[in-house]
């Protein structure tokens, strides 16, 4: 599945001639393992208040392409819908939005560094309505630079938030190059842990690293403190030429470059969803 | 004129404080969250009946308006306070992204706004907030203008599904409204009936206008006084028919001119009915310290600046 949503991802981001495939790629994998293994969710009863199913919260807004394409397969859309990725009138705006009425979709994101509070109270929300559900949240290694993810990180111990699941894709790139040599953000285990959170390091493309991971995050309910898991993972992941490297965080692959990819995932013919 | 008493002073922070406790009394799904604020913006007695529905998220205001999100987005009407300016300016993009844009159920709670906060100065005295939450789409915007209508335009806000800003302050100032008047969104309140000049009002400044429009009787003039206690969505219809039956407008708020209650009104009249206006604000300057009512008339807020605005309007008129 995950090598569909691969696939997925680049069409949908060649089709629009706009998008970010670095980090959906980097992503694809314990993405799919969430919305297909773990979460608790029913596409067709999915409301916004997530009342009685677990919640996921894209704080990396600009991950659409793989977020888009998991709710896709996962039920939420038709999957003929990835082709109006970032078109005029699209439900697949260019980040996610709660204004076109696509289903799945619990919050808006794409300015950096927000979604983490928003799943933190979300979280808050379950547990004022005796909800035993859990809420996840995806934050990128370049975005945790933002100030908001860390006093997120604050209030969830504070608040004893552990029915909030967190991920980061580790994937080390960010816009402007490696995330080492634009901020200098560090280890970030060792923030999470000094910051009193539950911390998990899994690789983020061994399917059963990832599920040992989501099971052991599980286990932190009744622990009093917020889980987050880290995804050693690899920009691009997954087709060679773009992999390991910040030039696709938001670059499109040109048609010859997209022919070359998809037989490097499976040789699906071009167009076909 | 119309007869106004001041039943005792109090401050509008107060009547929020009440109306909160109202609010989470009437409706189990109001939380209340504060940075570091808890004290200030008279959430004490709501904190004390609901203990697990008080939020409090330390000095990280960003934070504070995401987490308010999340608790909307599951069915909580979360009431977020701080200071005017922490509110706004400090976490704009959080406001237009997770709760505007995101379209979340959420009540923004700005105490201490305009410069009578006083003495910490202009940097915490925002005369902008009106100006930015104006600008984004689908919000609310309410400015009641004493103690009993602070309490009802925070019931009223819960009431509302959808983003509200409602902004009141620190001072404590003339208690005239109606305790028991309900509050109704978008509906501007007559509080006085004249021919000769509109004053249109907001906030601490209604007050001040009653005083103009009684000193403006004693010489001839008589004033319609006009409490926008909704600033967006405006009272189109009202502004426009008293501006019609009188040809003469004052606009009077605490805050400066940049995209405040003037320019809105000024806007609506220059498409729908061309009226000379004249302006009673802060213009284009940062506050600073002093006591509230030294910093109300030195930045020209006050009943004398609305009375002698008025009489330049009439002077205007063709």
């Amino acid at each position: 599945m995950a090598t569909q949503i691969r696939r997925d991802i680049l069409r949908t981001v060649c089709q629009a001639n706009s998008g970010h495939p670095g980090g959906s790629m980097s992503s694809a994998d314990f993405l799919t393992v969430l919305y297909f293994d773990v979460m608790k969710q029913d596409p067709a009863s999915w409301t916004r208040s997530g009342k009685g199913q677990d919640m996921f919260i894209l704080s990396a807004g600009h991950l659409t392409p793989v977020y888009y394409s998991v709710l896709a397969r996962a039920g939420y859309f038709p999957l003929e819908e990835l082709g109006t990725f970032r078109r005029f009138g699209t439900r697949l705006q260019g980040h996610p939005s709660v204004r076109k009425g696509l289903p799945g979709i619990f919050q808006a994101s794409g300015s950096l560094g927000q979604g983490l509070s928003a799943a933190a109270g979300a979280a808050l929300g379950k547990r004022l309505d005796g909800d035993p559900n859990l809420v996840f949240c995806l934050c990128g290694d370049g975005e945790s630079e933002e100030g908001q993810i860390w006093e997120a990180g604050m209030f969830a111990v504070y608040h004893k938030l552990d029915n909030l699941i967190a991920m980061t894709d580790w994937n080390g790139q960010q816009i402007d190059g490696p995330v080492d040599s634009v901020a200098g953000e560090g280890d970030l285990a060792a923030k999470w842990e000094s910051w009193g959170w539950r911390v998990i390091t899994a690789d983020g493309h061994d399917i059963d690293s990832i599920r040992q991971a989501f099971a052991l995050a599980k286990a932190g309910l009744g622990s009093g403190k917020p889980t987050m898991i880290l995804f050693r993972s690899d920009m691009g992941h997954g087709v060679d030429f773009m992999a390991g490297t910040h030039k696709w965080h938001g670059s499109v692959p040109k048609p010859e470059q997209l022919e070359e990819a998809l037989r490097q995932l499976g040789e699906t013919p071009l167009g076909d969803f | 004129m119309k007869k106004y008493t001041d039943t005792g002073k109090k401050d509008t922070r107060s009547g929020f404080g009440a109306g909160l406790l109202a609010a989470g009394q009437a409706d189990e799904r109001v939380v209340a969250l504060t940075a570091d604020l808890k004290g200030s913006l008279k959430m004490d007695a709501f904190a004390a009946a609901f203990p697990e529905r008080f939020i409090q998220c330390g000095i990280a205001e960003a934070n504070m308006v995401g987490a308010a999100a999340g608790l909307a987005i599951t069915g909580k009407i979360p009431f977020i306070g701080s200071f005017a300016e922490f509110v706004t300016g400090r976490v704009y993009d959080q406001l237009r992204q997770e709760v505007a844009y995101g379209n979340t159920n959420v009540k923004i709670a700005s105490s201490h706004a305009g410069i009578t906060l006083g003495e910490d100065g202009a940097t915490h005295q925002t005369m902008e907030d009106i100006a930015l939450m104006r600008a984004l789409p689908g919000m609310v915007v309410l400015n009641p203008c004493d103690y009993n209508q602070t309490v009802q335009a925070t019931l009223a806000a819960a009431r509302y599904e959808g983003p509200v800003y409602i902004r009141f302050g620190r001072p404590s100032v003339p208690n005239f409204t109606p305790a028991d008047e309900p509050f109704v969104i978008g509906k501007a309140i007559v509080l006085n009936e004249g021919a000769d000049v509109s004053i249109i009002a907001t906030g601490h400044t209604v007050w001040e206008a009653l005083q103009a429009a009684e000193a403006l009787e004693a010489s001839g003039i008589k004033a319609d006084v006009i409490d926008i206690a909704t600033i967006k969505p405006l009272d189109e219809e009202a502004v426009v028919a008293s501006a019609a039956k009188t040809g003469a407008v004052v606009v009077a708020e605490e805050h400066n001119h940049a995209g405040g209650l003037g320019e809105a009104v000024s806007s609506l009249l220059a498409a729908r009915r061309p009226t000379p206006v004249e302006f009673v604000n802060g213009g284009d300057r940062f506050g600073q310290s002093g006591t509230p009512s030294a910093l109300m008339e030195a930045y020209g807020i006050d009943a004398q600046h609305i009375a002698d605005a008025a009489r330049k309007a009439v002077s205007r008129k063709k």
